[in-house]
């Protein structure tokens, strides 16, 4: 679901087909029929937005029908907990849980805690909001006050507050015809579904869940993924061989930018980006790590002291906290879309880095990226070729139209050449989170460099300028270690490596795991994670050992984090005895007579801890573990169906109506997700969505990504003969009862709009796409790929720009795989008129900056629209 | 004459037939289109690898298939094929939903009519969506419901040259620029070719053709230069899914035989294999394909023939012919003798 894989990850998809060659059924449920339907054995229409719906039937029919993995549900979930008698649930305050306040459009989430934990008092939604918190717990659990205590529970799941029971009533009204009436899915195909899942999971067989990026850039993103996670834990698929949850990630090493970061409010191993309430390492380790709490984060201090004493080396001591205080602090939302508009609003941001990233195409609202580059005092493009963010200033839509003008430009761009993948050593991490080097094959050409080059060298040159200075804001630069080994004028990636690895420092050789780290300033470490890729001071993502001479998990062959473990919480694919749940799908088990867990697979558990092991009392941190506790990042070792914390938009996913939306939600009386993130401004209008007016000047459902043939915004694909032929133009796929209703013609043009611009595309009418009965209504969806922009070999408007910027509040990401649109036969007004034209649309729908910003619709107190500082009712 | 089967029928060792001498084993590619994606990274890597020029950014219309046909500048082709039919089990997932009638006939029609402008160096059969009816033929009854489209599917498959045991291309060329590799391949040498255009019109598939710009003709070598290295085609190294498949030629059809019989067992009845019949019109092709309906649904001939086939024929009718004059000139001279 949310994937098209085939096209979007074709050489991954390879595993797929073998799979369906030894007999696995293949499901791909997807708003049009894309190639990874064609190799499919069953497609299923849906509308785009509506997964939760979906998967919430799915969750229906599992515990109506008592067909989930009891004994896993029992033993690893939180499923048998008890909740807070102040928790109230969607069902009973009309789509939105306890804590509301519709004046922040936030939670205050201290309702959703366990009964038996006392929670830390009101807690700030907004603030929280505003640094997409619950993003900086990454790959681990929020705390929860007090877990590693004895929690109360019903292990008979029967009790009306466990989780167990509050999750059947909370889906309860998910029913088949329920899902078929949002998402346009015929009942008996989704029962075919329910039926095809359910079958393939249990102890003796268990089914893997593929989503991508068509299931992050929601408004409700976080969520979707949440409610995969319910299914998949309901029916004992996680930590299982044959299960799990595939995120199949936007790009190369994608992986790798988060696990090793460019996202401001994260540090590198899902350590958070300490904010200005962190007055001290002591202070900032609490709230990372609070001391009762179970599980692997309870070593954090060890983790945060060796990435400091690897950024600081020797000025870092433990006098001065390691030199804590020259981290930055974050004091808001500094996300890309918030930094664009304080781009556009010139007062706040002067420069940019543009690395490895085309936002001119690539990024939502294309329009609002260019226009706030054009305000900056300078900007730095590193790439292959001269892609639209760096040629903005001459050739940007927006020169046509008159709103950037060459000559009165300010922005300066240094254009630097990249070396490409195959001209520069280094890792990729990829889906697994599995780390491959890569040797360098040629030399790049020309000035070509690394990123690795450019930024040692970068730092190199900001140290000897600012050499002497006696200005406290200089210290952190001035104390940097920056010592790494360099070959020429190149540093060496291997010793980079390294050093993410993490060094012993009173021996100097590299450590073997993060276990090794320590608290006392004795260690440096990069990335606590990747801790092992250089144990024994060998290259081990390096390992390229083939499939036939080893294992079937491939154990030699690069190496991922954890540790090497190729299928995390693999403890769970034992029961809590220890033994595997069935001989078929056994992967790791405790061998009582060497007294350790041994299997196929390296066990993501302490390997000599018995499953027989209970905590003494008080103890925390991994100690805290019990021998079944299988979710050992989890402060409660268990697996969360509810989340009591953590999540900025609820305990449990919600069917919400995307921010655009051709139907009223029917499940509640909140319409999308109350806690979006919305930035109600004149140049970022949204289409209005009931229970709004005028959404039918939006009528269809439009979603956009990728073709095989090109790479996200064109910068390595455009530019190539060989990949341009094979999809010379931008298209927009209609289905044929579409085609009818607008007059469209195969092959013709066509312009599609939304409130924020219209883009021309060449019409492929076809039979992959097919209009859906929603609620008694015909729904069409419409598609593009956004890969074209205006330099190239081959070029097309940018489909980026009719997508304005609404966010999960959660993780800040875009909601750019549903909107709503118009499509009209032939090609869209030049210049200026097109401006005209779009206004003209947003007057004809009552569009103002208000518009979709009331996002309370819930409630007797709907609270106020929620608006960007600035004159509002200024028409966009 | 070596062998009764030089020119048409089974022939067990087309590079021995040549006049190669302890050679190795006959290779090509089975192209077993159930399993591919059409990501047409085999026409990239083919077109990286040997050098061939970029031939035209025209959007075709075609569903995905904007390379249009096999030619001198496009040595791996990725049909797509979008109709209204069923695949063997599979659920398209239109049932019960609000649709109207197909337009995979429309679509056709906008593409044979842009097809007929395009450039060529004279390759005709099998590449014109004319001749060959390109899924054009409907069950009566396919489409249930009273006008919704209720069937769906989308077929892939990777063409490229069939290096036939009996080459047409090869069998007319009059420089001898084509020639029987040791592998049992056939190769075009550029450096001979005078761009007669010859082999054009010899070949059965369409698959060889002349370049506008130079004249010459042009098609897949099997990457020649990277079998003589060890290495198996750009093509197949490049395949994700494995849907083409390079190996011993022996090999290659009893593991088509075998994926056969597999899809037969799933329900895939309409699944079969083309161009692995030693017995047919060519020989058996060396790059045989496994398809999922008749060989038209994807642009190829349904009974592709050798024009040598008919050459011992041809001989003995123009023996006869030559007998026959030679008689009447006799009976001339004796006639006139009488005089």
């Amino acid at each position: 679901m949310g994937s098209n894989m085939a096209e979007a990850h074709p050489v991954g998809f390879q595993w797929v087909m073998e799979a369906k060659a030894r007999g696995a059924r293949v499901i791909h449920i997807d708003p049009r029929f894309t190639r990874t339907s064609a190799l499919a054995d069953q497609h299923v229409t849906l509308r785009a937005g509506t997964d939760i719906a979906f998967l919430g039937g799915v969750i229906h029919h599992i515990l109506s029908h008592d067909l989930d993995f009891r004994e896993y549900v029992r033993a690893y979930t939180n499923a048998s907990f008890l909740l807070s008698e102040d928790f109230r649930d969607t069902e009973d305050l009309d789509g939105l849980f306890s804590g509301y306040d519709p004046h922040t459009a936030s939670y205050d989430s201290s309702s959703w805690a366990y009964e038996s934990v006392q929670q830390e008092e009101g807690r700030p939604g907004d603030r929280e909001k505003e640094h997409s918190a619950p993003f900086k717990h990454g790959a681990s659990g929020p705390a929860v006050a007090g877990g590693a205590g004895e929690i109360a529970c019903d292990p008979d799941l029967e009790h009306p507050r466990c989780v167990f029971q509050v999750l059947k009533r909370h889906f309860s009204r998910y029913t088949p015809e329920m899902v078929e009436r949002i998402c346009g899915v015929p009942q008996e195909a989704f029962l075919e579904v329910c039926r095809a899942w359910t079958a393939n999971s249990g102890r003796e067989r268990t089914t893997a869940l593929v989503y991508s990026v068509g299931w992050t850039q929601h408004s409700v993103g976080a969520q979707y993924i949440r409610a995969g996670a319910i299914v998949q834990l309901l029916l004992g698929n996680i930590g299982r061989p044959g299960g799990g949850i595939y995120a199949l990630r936007g790009h190369a090493s994608i992986q790798g930018s988060t696990d090793i970061p460019t996202l401001y409010n994260l540090l590198p191993g899902y350590l958070p980006m300490p904010d200005v309430t962190h007055d001290g390492l002591a202070a900032y380790l609490e709230s990372v790590a609070p001391r009762h709490e179970k599980g692997f984060w309870g070593h954090a201090d060890a983790y945060t002291v060796s990435l400091l004493k690897e950024y600081w080396g020797e000025a870092a001591t433990a006098e001065n906290d390691y030199c804590f205080d020259h981290m930055p602090r974050i004091n808001g939302d500094h996300g890309t879309y918030r930094t664009v508009m304080d781009m556009v609003e010139g007062d706040k941001v002067f420069g940019y880095f543009v690395l490895g990233q085309n936002p001119a195409v690539g990024s939502a609202h294309g329009r609002l990226q260019r226009l706030g580059m054009a305000n900056l005092d300078w900007v730095v493009v590193r790439d292959l070729t001269m892609i639209e963010s760096a040629t903005f200033w001459k050739d940007a839509p927006e020169i046509e139209t008159g709103e950037i003008v060459t000559e009165r430009c300010r922005t300066e761009v240094f254009f630097f050449p990249a070396a490409s993948h195959v001209e520069k050593s280094g890792t990729f991490t990829q889906t697994q989170r599995m780390l491959q080097w890569r040797d360098q094959a040629v030399e790049p050409p020309g000035d070509a460099r690394s990123e690795l080059w450019f930024f040692y060298h970068l730092g190199r040159k900001l140290k000897e300028r600012l050499a002497g200075s006696t200005d406290e804001r200089d210290r952190p630069l001035l104390d940097l270690a920056w010592d790494y080994r360099v070959e020429g004028d190149e540093p060496d990636a291997a010793d980079v490596l390294r050093r993410i690895n993490g060094v012993d420092l009173t021996t100097g050789r590299a450590v073997d795991g993060y276990t090794e780290l320590k608290a006392d300033g004795s260690t440096a470490c990069g990335c606590w994670i990747y801790s092992g890729v250089y144990a024994d001071e060998v290259n081990q993502a390096r390992r390229r050992k083939p499939r036939f001479e080893q294992g079937p998990y491939d154990a030699e062959w690069g190496w991922t984090w954890p540790l090497n473990r190729r299928v995390l919480y693999n403890r769970a694919s034992a029961d809590p005895e220890g033994r595997p749940w069935s001989e078929r799908k056994a992967l790791v088990w405790w061998d009582e007579d060497k007294g350790e867990w041994t299997g196929h697979d390296i066990p993501d558990f302490e390997k000599d801890k018995p499953p027989s092991y209970r905590p003494p009392e008080g103890a925390s941190g991994p100690e805290g573990l019990r021998g079944d506790d299988a979710f050992i990042m989890m402060s409660d070792g268990k697996a969360w169906l509810f989340a009591p914390s953590g999540l900025l938009d609820g305990p449990l996913p919600t069917h919400y109506e995307p921010h655009e939306s051709p139907a009223r939600n029917l499940l509640y009386g909140q319409q999308g997700s109350p806690v979006r993130k919305v930035y109600g401004r004149a140049d970022n209008p949204s289409n209005p969505s009931p229970p709004e007016a005028h959404g039918e000047v939006f009528p269809y459902v439009f979603t956009a990504s990728r073709l095989t043939e090109h790479h996200t915004a064109g910068g390595m694909s455009r530019q190539l003969p060989y990949l341009s032929e094979l999809q010379p133009e931008l298209t927009v796929e209609v289905s044929p009862e579409l085609a009818a209703e607008r007059g469209l013609v195969h092959l013709d043009w066509a312009h599609v709009i939304t409130s924020r611009s219209a883009v021309d595309a060449r019409v492929l009418v076809t039979d992959r796409m097919a209009p859906l009965r929603v609620d008694g209504r015909t729904v069409h969806q419409v598609w593009m790929p956004y890969h074209w922009g205006h330099t190239g070999l081959v070029s097309g408007d940018v489909v980026n720009d009719l997508i304005g910027v609404v966010a999960d509040p959660n993780v800040l990401i875009q909601e750019s795989k549903v909107l709503t649109c118009d499509v009209r036969p032939g090609r869209r007004p030049r210049g200026p008129a097109l401006l005209e034209y779009v206004r003209e649309y947003r007057e004809r729908a009552g569009i103002t900056p208000r518009t979709g910003t009331r996002i309370a619709t819930a409630g007797d107190d709907p609270g106020p629209p929620h608006m960007e500082p600035g004159p509002p009712e200024e028409s966009p | 004459m070596t062998n009764e089967h030089s020119l048409h029928g089974p022939l067990e060792d087309p590079a021995a037939d040549a006049g190669h001498v302890g050679h190795p084993p006959r290779v090509g590619f089975f192209t077993d289109t159930s399993v591919c994606i059409g990501c047409k990274a085999c026409e990239v890597a083919c077109k990286t690898w040997n050098d061939v020029p970029e031939d035209g950014l025209d959007l075709l219309g075609m569903s995905y298939d904007n390379t249009g046909m096999l030619g001198a500048s496009s040595w791996r082709h990725v049909a797509f094929v979008e109709q209204e039919r069923p695949l063997g089990r599979q659920d398209p997932g239109l049932a019960a939903l609000p649709t109207g009638p197909s337009v995979t006939g429309v679509q056709q029609d906008v593409v044979a009519e842009g097809m007929r402008h395009a450039e060529r160096g004279g390759a005709q059969l099998g590449t014109g969506p004319v001749d060959v009816g390109f899924p054009s033929f409907e069950l009566p009854g396919a489409s249930t419901g009273a006008e919704g489209r209720t069937d769906f599917r989308w077929l892939m498959s990777s063409d490229v040259c069939k290096h036939c045991t009996h080459a047409g291309c090869l069998d007319v060329c009059p420089t001898g620029a084509l020639f029987r590799t040791e592998f049992s391949t056939v190769v075009v040498q550029q450096d001979i070719c005078n761009g007669c255009g010859y082999c054009v019109s010899g070949c059965p598939y369409g698959v060889i053709d002349r370049r506008p710009d130079d004249g010459r003709a042009w098609k897949c070598t099997l990457c020649y230069d990277r079998l003589r290295g060890g290495l198996e085609p750009a093509c197949a190294k490049a395949c994700p899914t494995d849907s083409i498949q390079f190996g011993p030629l022996d090999e290659l059809r009893e593991r088509a035989d075998r994926r056969l019989e597999q899809l037969h067992g799933a329900g895939v009845a309409e699944a079969r294999l083309y161009g692995r019949d030693p017995e047919d019109g060519v020989g058996g092709d060396g790059a045989f394909f496994l398809l999922l309906d008749e060989p038209e649904v994807y642009g190829l001939p349904p009974d592709p023939v050798v024009p040598t086939r008919d050459l011992p024929r041809m001989w003995k009718y123009a023996g006869v012919a030559a007998s026959a004059l030679l008689a009447a000139a006799a009976a001339v001279f004796v006639g006139g003798g009488k005089r």
